[in-house]
């Protein structure tokens, strides 16, 4: 039987052997004096728990060695099995070493077990069976049992100031609650250039210039609408690789058709009529004839979108939005003009909803407005395409070996050239062209 | 840096204030020629003196007594109360009297006493030796509780409560005495009191604690990054007054908030810091506050497995972390 040093004194970790009373061979009868133990609450002489022959001195005298360590053994007579007894704690008295560094916050030593004040605790048995019938029975929070989703405090507070529709979130929590984590995910993946969510916790990717602020700097903090334009201009240009066309369209019929009609648009709908809308229109019929230009990057896939949603991009008063035209294939010039305005004069006041900025398929951007002749959009990622309207010159242009003066306007289209290539994408762009060129003075309207 | 006890850091707390101020002195049962019975005055009376370590006769009340007079005169006492079990006849001299001297006197008497005791159980100490004694104390204004969990933390705080001019009980977990160890500066430093301390950064829940709590909660804690369940532990440190700032931060942190203490449930120190957290950081809540804390039974027993079953352990808390985190 291996003799274990007992528990001396309260939270006393370790002992020293003092003098062994007994020597190897030694016939030992129970509750003899067995060794001398000296720890810094106690000195006792420890009584030997059997009969039996002393066989082994583990621990020499004068060795500092922790409780419940191996300290002899005596072979006790006709009882074998105890010394088969495998001890799990024999392994495990190497635990409190003080090689190993601990910090300030410290460890806790383990497989130590201290005992009252009276030193008469005995040692610590585990007992694995009563642990474990009182730790099935944890804790339990309250569980939503009904199939009604109750939202914490926090899903709703984060919901309402990102304007998120709850619905579309599945939850992960108990009984499918949307947890806060949840909540925070779906704003993660949901961070698109069509998207308002504000996600403070999603700028890592944006990099990070870090030097000492010194007096020819002056540091302006970022608005989140800039934080997410930046993540959205970083996607979009180390996600997509993307690829650039010019067109050169002769817009003077589109110049002339609009100027027809102007006067009389604006008093029948209360709204200016600009080129904007014949520009929609025509995209709009190109994506249908080059339905991969409508489309996403599936990695394994290419997802072709079989609605036409149509991003414009506008300049908000505090950096760009992109508020979205549903179906612009099914809406008429007209449609379109009327949709339009209600999407800039939300934008500038503000008041865009969610799913004004929702789900759009393909980018058109009026850079021209700015007085560009020429520019290189990034592709609003996921989208596939993205297309600038420039400036309209009048400029001399050689018509059957003629020069005349024509409205010129560039289109420019940046593409996803994972998804399709310069014959696609030019395609698409002599589409575009084409149809603002057969613009003619029996162009509809309505 | 140097690697020490919890209880060789009580030592060494006092033994520097002693030296460094001739008003502080000690008072206590067994804590002379005996060296307290935990030994956290070894040496003491060898240095100091009988006239600064003073052996008391077993009288709680006169102990406390003692102590808030001479502090009210200029001294700085520490009384030693053996055990936390035993603080019960102080309650008159602490609760009725040490806590109102500086409001009762328009601050022109001042009471810089502290009341060390060890507390806690998990020590085989049965029901008069095991007991928490902290939720008590904490409800009394004019005190000031501390229950330090690391060497580090109990000997900058036992310092600042030493020199702190109102009374301080001083609750030092027995099982950490000599079960917990780590680094100690060297170099003289202190710890303000009521400043809870982040012993672990996390996203995903905090698990707000004090005392040897910390030690199992940091352990759960450890065990579960693995799963992938990212826990931030507050030791609270000061239990009162409560460190409300670090609670609140914590809490809108990670909207999860777990409170674990070995003291019972009811009206103990998790009830106050729930309260606070639901006043001030409700809409940041993502799911009940939750207590793992003792049993509603009058003392802890002396049955091995059935004290092993009263205490709240590593395995309980990983549990109830995994429960509130799955919410």
């Amino acid at each position: 039987m291996k003799i274990e040093l007992p528990q001396v004194g309260e939270s006393v970790t370790e002992g020293v052997i003092g003098k062994w009373l007994k020597n190897i061979g030694d016939n030992v009868e129970k509750f003899d004096p067995l060794v001398e133990v000296v720890t810094d609450k106690v000195n006792m002489e420890l009584p030997s728990p059997v009969t039996g022959t002393l066989k082994e001195i583990m621990v020499p005298e004068g060795e500092t060695v922790p409780m419940g360590a191996i300290i002899a053994e005596i072979e006790v007579e006709g009882d074998q099995d105890i010394e088969e007894q495998p001890d799990q704690r024999t392994e495990q008295t190497e635990s409190p070493s003080t090689d190993i560094p601990v910090g300030k916050i410290g460890e806790l030593l383990k497989d130590v077990s201290p005992v009252g004040p009276t030193g008469s605790g005995g040692p610590l048995n585990k007992t694995n069976e009563l642990i474990s019938s009182t730790t099935e029975k944890p804790v339990e929070p309250q569980q939503t049992t009904s199939k009604r989703q109750i939202y914490s405090p926090a899903v709703l507070r984060l919901s309402e100031k990102h304007q998120v529709d709850l619905n579309n979130i599945k939850g992960t929590g108990i009984n499918g609650r949307v947890t806060r984590k949840d909540v925070q995910n779906y704003l993660q993946s949901s961070i698109l250039p069509d998207n308002l969510t504000v996600n403070s916790t999603h700028d890592e990717s944006l990099g990070e210039i870090t030097s000492e602020p010194n007096g020819d700097e002056q540091r302006i903090p970022i608005t989140p609408i800039r934080k997410i334009i930046a993540a959205n201009m970083v996607k979009s240009a180390t996600l997509i690789p993307q690829a650039w066309g010019q067109t050169e369209v002769d817009v003077t019929n589109l110049v002339a058709r609009r100027n027809t009609l102007k006067e009389s648009f604006k008093e029948r709908e209360g709204i200016t009529l600009t080129y904007l809308p014949f520009v929609i229109k025509a995209v709009s019929e190109s994506l249908k004839e080059i339905p991969l230009m409508n489309s996403s990057w599936g990695n394994d896939s290419i997802i072709l979108k079989k609605r036409i949603h149509i991003s414009i991009a506008i300049a908000a008063p505090d950096g760009l939005v992109v508020p979205v035209i549903k179906d612009a294939d099914t809406l008429s010039i007209s449609g379109l003009a009327k949709r339009l305005n209600e999407l800039i004069t939300k934008t500038r006041e503000g008041n865009l909803a969610m799913e004004d900025v929702q789900g759009g398929t393909f980018t058109v951007n009026n850079t021209g407005a700015l007085g560009t002749t020429s520019s290189v959009p990034l592709v609003n990622y996921p989208q596939a395409g993205i297309l600038t309207t420039e400036a309209i010159i009048k400029r001399p242009v050689i018509i059957d070996d003629a020069i005349a003066i024509r409205s010129m306007m560039n289109i420019c289209l940046s593409f996803d050239h994972r998804i399709m290539d310069g014959q696609e994408a030019t395609g698409f762009n002599m589409s575009v062209r084409k149809k603002l060129e057969s613009i003619s003075s029996n162009t509809p309207v309505y | 840096m140097p690697v020490k006890t919890v209880l060789e850091a009580v030592r060494d707390a006092m033994r520097e204030e002693m030296r460094r101020d001739s008003n502080v002195f000690i008072l206590g049962e067994d804590i002379g020629a005996r060296g307290g019975v935990f030994l956290a005055t070894d040496g003491f009376v060898e240095e100091f003196g009988e006239t600064r370590i003073i052996d008391t006769p077993l009288a709680e009340s006169s102990i406390a007594g003692i102590a808030l007079g001479a502090s009210m005169h200029g001294m700085r006492p520490i009384a030693e109360i053996e055990f936390g079990d035993f603080i019960w006849p102080t309650i008159n001299q602490i609760v009725g009297e040490a806590a109102k001297v500086r409001y009762g006197t328009e601050g022109k008497l001042n009471a810089p006493l502290v009341i060390r005791a060890p507390h806690g159980g998990g020590v085989r100490g049965g029901l008069y030796h095991s007991q928490s004694v902290e939720a008590f104390f904490s409800h009394v204004p004019g005190l000031k509780v501390i229950t330090p969990s690391t060497p580090y933390d109990a000997k900058g705080l036992l310092k600042s409560a030493i020199r702190d001019n109102d009374p301080v009980v001083f609750l030092e977990h027995k099982r950490t005495y000599r079960l917990v160890r780590g680094e100690v500066p060297d170099e003289e430093y202190t710890i303000p009191i009521g400043k809870a301390d982040v012993k672990r950064q996390g996203d995903d829940i905090s698990v707000i604690t004090y005392g040897l709590m910390v030690h199992h909660c940091l352990e759960a804690a450890s065990i579960l990054e693995n799963d992938g369940v990212s826990v931030e532990v507050l030791d609270l440190r000061t239990v009162r007054p409560i460190d409300e700032k670090s609670v609140l931060e914590t809490a809108k942190k990670t909207g999860k908030v777990l409170i674990v203490h070995e003291d019972n449930k009811s009206l103990g120190i998790g009830a106050e810091v729930a309260a606070i957290i639901s006043e001030s950081a409700f809409e940041y809540l993502d799911g009940p506050i939750t207590r793992l804390a003792g049993p509603e039974v009058p003392a802890m027993p002396f049955s091995p497995p059935l004290e092993e079953m009263f205490m709240v352990n590593t395995e309980k808390i990983l549990q109830a972390i995994q429960q509130l985190a799955g919410y």
